[in-house]
């Protein structure tokens, strides 16, 4: 009998979870507790009232993913946990960066800025903040862009993730895979 | 009607069925204490410790099915519930802690025996709940009662500040729990009960391994209807003792580390486990890459992240084991396989569970003779380590669910406190607390709570001077090397009798074996034996911890062969 696999790939994971006290501590202490690899963590508002929407970046095999998701289901707070990794799905950061500048160097950034159609949203006698949306690809590759001129502070949100077409990310249908069949199905990989 | 918060929680309790409670009263829980002089149908049991108020409801919850329920004040009484808490949530049982907190104005200010309850129990608790408003007080009572005892039993903490138990607000308790994000599985998928059935109907050498989960969901007619009609040897693990009749021609004891031998190399032969209700925990499985390595596994468990978490399952069943084992076995033909049993038995014969070395008294020989003045029909209740190990090989179970032990979280001291409210919950069974004498000294101060209300437990020490597994891991794996390991110390165990006006005897010789058990299971009251067994006497088998059965130490002689593991 094999053992189970604990290497793989990232996933992104989201849980719709009732906005209550020390529901983020339930949810990152399960992660701590178990030994999962959380990269990215970013939570908000969802539609409904009284309910968040969390999204993870997890690192790990099928195991892991399979574990995170039953797991998380067993926390009394945690409605739905979808892993949008393999659907179609739309996935975006959003970072500021705050970039050193003066009058000299400021039209070379904001040419820089426009290719990645970012913005300035604040300009400073020897600083500008940059914000720019996209996957974290995208972002890195601002950073390393900008690096030359100083960037002295960088805040990212982590990823949020929502699946494309009709169906509301972790939904019930869009979950039905995972919620219902999950249990019947050839589960460890 | 218009209750103030403490009187909530009380009738909320009455209103829940509880008839008992377990604890230890502080300035922060103290608006409840003095409100249950008007709910007199609450008996509150004063205990010594609140680690043993803790157990003491798990033993309470394990005898009876119900919920048990420990109270404990803010601060050092709340951490003092974190080993029952953990205990309870290892081994699936029922129970419902509440503790007082500071008054909510002062949370956060690092006041007088202040400390974060529901973060230090978040891991260790099923749910948990800080009562910020005495309004919420009857739907987080219900609710905490209904997660507590639904799909896979744990323990649910409520924790209390001291004015939401003073204020006043209207009581109304729901007559039902409705919790979207709470809806435990009870019945098996269909197609996957018929997948089993098919698997079931080609093995040749099956097994059932039976856990906890059984005997929680009461499944005792559905595992043997199950074992009969399909022939199918069961093995029970741990926690599972009880879920099946040990005198049965099918029953084949304990896997795993310390479990008979045999059930190891059958294990090894099966070409298909079935797993009911149990974890394929590590002390069971060995390294997992060895074990069952030609089996197929169906899982049934109520906990969808059980299955396939530890070992590759081919037909997994997520469900209540008495459901599911019901529907099951309407599937499952009518068979005979003869040459398989006639395997098992040779491996019976070949691989005999040890009765000891014969120096001195054994500590076989005195769970034997338990069994046998018995009945093997005693609740039974154990601590942690070689008496619990011998317990569980050599006590033959016939009654269901009357094993009560620390299975997971392995908790030295737990013989005591949970023997007493386990003999709470069944006042007219025999108790039996089989004990170590290292975890006996670590919670004998709730002696003085059984004697306050005659709690008839016998407790049978298993006294050896040591903490007699760690001297065998010393032994066996460390060159022998006795560090830390002997007591050197330890009391007269019958002065200590006596100084509770509790009835004891020594016992030194198997010849008195007998009779002292005979005597203390007469005595109106708690009776103490202390057996001075054999200090050097070791658990055999003992499958080294990570390592597969290919390495299981069978006997003395077995060490030999392993030289190279020290």
């Amino acid at each position: 009998m094999a053992d189970v696999s604990l290497n793989g790939r990232v996933h992104t994971i989201t849980a719709l979870v009732h906005d209550r006290p020390g529901v983020l501590a339930r949810v990152a202490g399960l992660f701590s507790r178990r030994g999962f690899n959380i990269s990215s963590l970013a939570v908000g508002h969802s539609e409904t009232a009284g309910l968040s929407r969390m999204t993870f970046v997890v690192e790990g095999g099928d195991w892991v993913v399979e574990q995170v998701t039953k797991q998380l289901y067993k926390l009394i707070d945690v409605v739905r946990v979808t892993n949008i990794s393999s659907e179609s799905s739309v996935v975006r950061e959003m970072a500021l960066l705050k970039v050193k500048s003066n009058k000299d160097n400021r039209a070379e950034i904001m040419q820089i800025v426009d290719i990645f159609r970012a913005g300035i949203v604040d300009v400073g006698k020897d600083t500008v903040i940059v914000e720019v949306t996209g996957d974290e690809g995208k972002i890195d590759a601002l950073i390393k862009l900008l690096q030359p001129f100083g960037v002295r502070e960088t805040m990212r949100t982590g990823r949020i993730a929502m699946t494309r077409g009709g169906v509301a990310t972790g939904t019930k249908q869009a979950a039905a895979a995972a919620a219902q069949s999950a249990p019947d199905t050839e589960v460890v990989p | 009607m218009r209750l103030n918060g403490a009187q909530m929680v009380c009738e909320s309790l009455v209103r829940e069925g509880t008839d008992i409670m377990f604890g230890l009263p502080g300035g922060a829980i103290l608006p409840l204490y003095q409100t249950l002089p008007e709910y007199p149908q609450l008996r509150h049991i004063l205990v010594r410790h609140e680690q043993n108020a803790g157990h003491a409801a798990d033993g309470y919850a394990r005898a009876s099915g119900k919920v048990g329920v420990a109270v404990a004040t803010s601060g050092p009484g709340a951490t003092n519930l974190v080993t029952p808490l953990a205990t309870a949530m290892m081994d699936s049982v029922p129970m419902v802690a509440i503790t007082g907190q500071v008054p909510r104005a002062a949370i956060g200010r690092d006041a007088f025996q202040e400390t974060d309850t529901t973060g230090i129990t978040l891991p260790i608790t099923k749910h948990n709940y800080l009562v910020m408003d005495t309004a919420d007080i009857p739907r987080i009572m219900s609710e905490a009662f209904h997660i507590a005892r639904t799909g896979r039993p744990g323990p649910v903490l409520i924790d209390l500040p001291r004015d939401v138990l003073t204020e006043s607000a209207d009581f109304d308790y729901p007559d039902h729990v409705d919790l979207p994000s709470y809806k435990p599985t009870m019945e098996g998928h269909g197609q996957m009960i018929k997948r089993a059935a098919q698997l079931i109907a080609e093995s040749q050498r099956p097994l059932l391994m039976v856990g906890h989960g059984a005997i929680i969901s009461g499944a005792f007619a559905e595992v043997r209807e199950m074992a009969e009609k399909a022939q199918i040897p069961v093995i029970t693990t741990l926690l599972g003792i009880g879920s099946f009749s040990g005198e049965h021609i099918l029953s084949m004891g304990m896997p795993g580390m310390h479990g008979q031998a045999y059930n190891n190399w059958a294990i090894d032969r099966a070409d298909l486990i079935i797993g009911v209700g149990m974890r394929f925990d590590d002390r069971v499985t060995g390294r997992l890459s060895a074990f069952a390595p030609q089996a197929k596994v169906i899982h049934i468990d109520i906990d969808p992240a059980e299955v396939g978490k530890n070992v590759r399952v081919t037909v997994p069943i997520v469900g209540d084991a008495k459901r599911v084992l019901h529907a099951l076995a309407k599937q499952v033909e009518q068979v005979s396989r003869p040459e398989w049993i006639a395997e098992l038995d040779a491996l019976r014969a070949e691989h005999p569970l040890s009765s000891g070395q014969g120096n001195g008294l054994r500590p076989q020989h005195v769970v034997r003779e338990l069994s046998s003045v018995t009945d093997g029909r005693a609740i039974v209740v154990t601590g942690v380590g070689q008496h619990q190990m011998w317990a569980a090989q050599h006590y033959v179970f016939k009654e269901p669910g009357s094993w009560i032990t620390s299975g997971g979280l392995g908790t030295m001291g737990f013989e005591v406190p949970a023997a007493m409210g386990a003999a709470f919950a069944q006042p007219n069974r025999q108790v039996w607390s089989i004990a170590g004498d290292g975890g006996f000294q670590m919670t004998m101060s709730e002696l003085a709570t059984i004697v306050e209300h005659n709690v008839p437990v016998k407790f049978a020490i298993l006294n050896n001077n040591n903490l007699g597994l760690v001297r065998q891991l010393q032994d066996l794996f460390y060159g022998g090397s006795r560090v830390a390991s002997g007591y050197t110390g330890n009391p007269d165990f019958v002065k200590i009798a006596e100084a509770y006006g509790i009835w004891a005897t020594h016992v030194t010789d198997e010849p008195q074996v007998r009779a002292a058990i005979e005597e203390a299971a007469a005595v109106d009251g708690p009776a103490i034996i202390d057996f001075h067994v054999e200090p050097e006497e070791n658990v055999y088998p003992h499958v080294p911890a990570g390592e597969s059965v290919f390495e299981m130490i069978e006997s003395p002689a077995g060490r030999e062969a392993l030289s190279w593991l020290t």
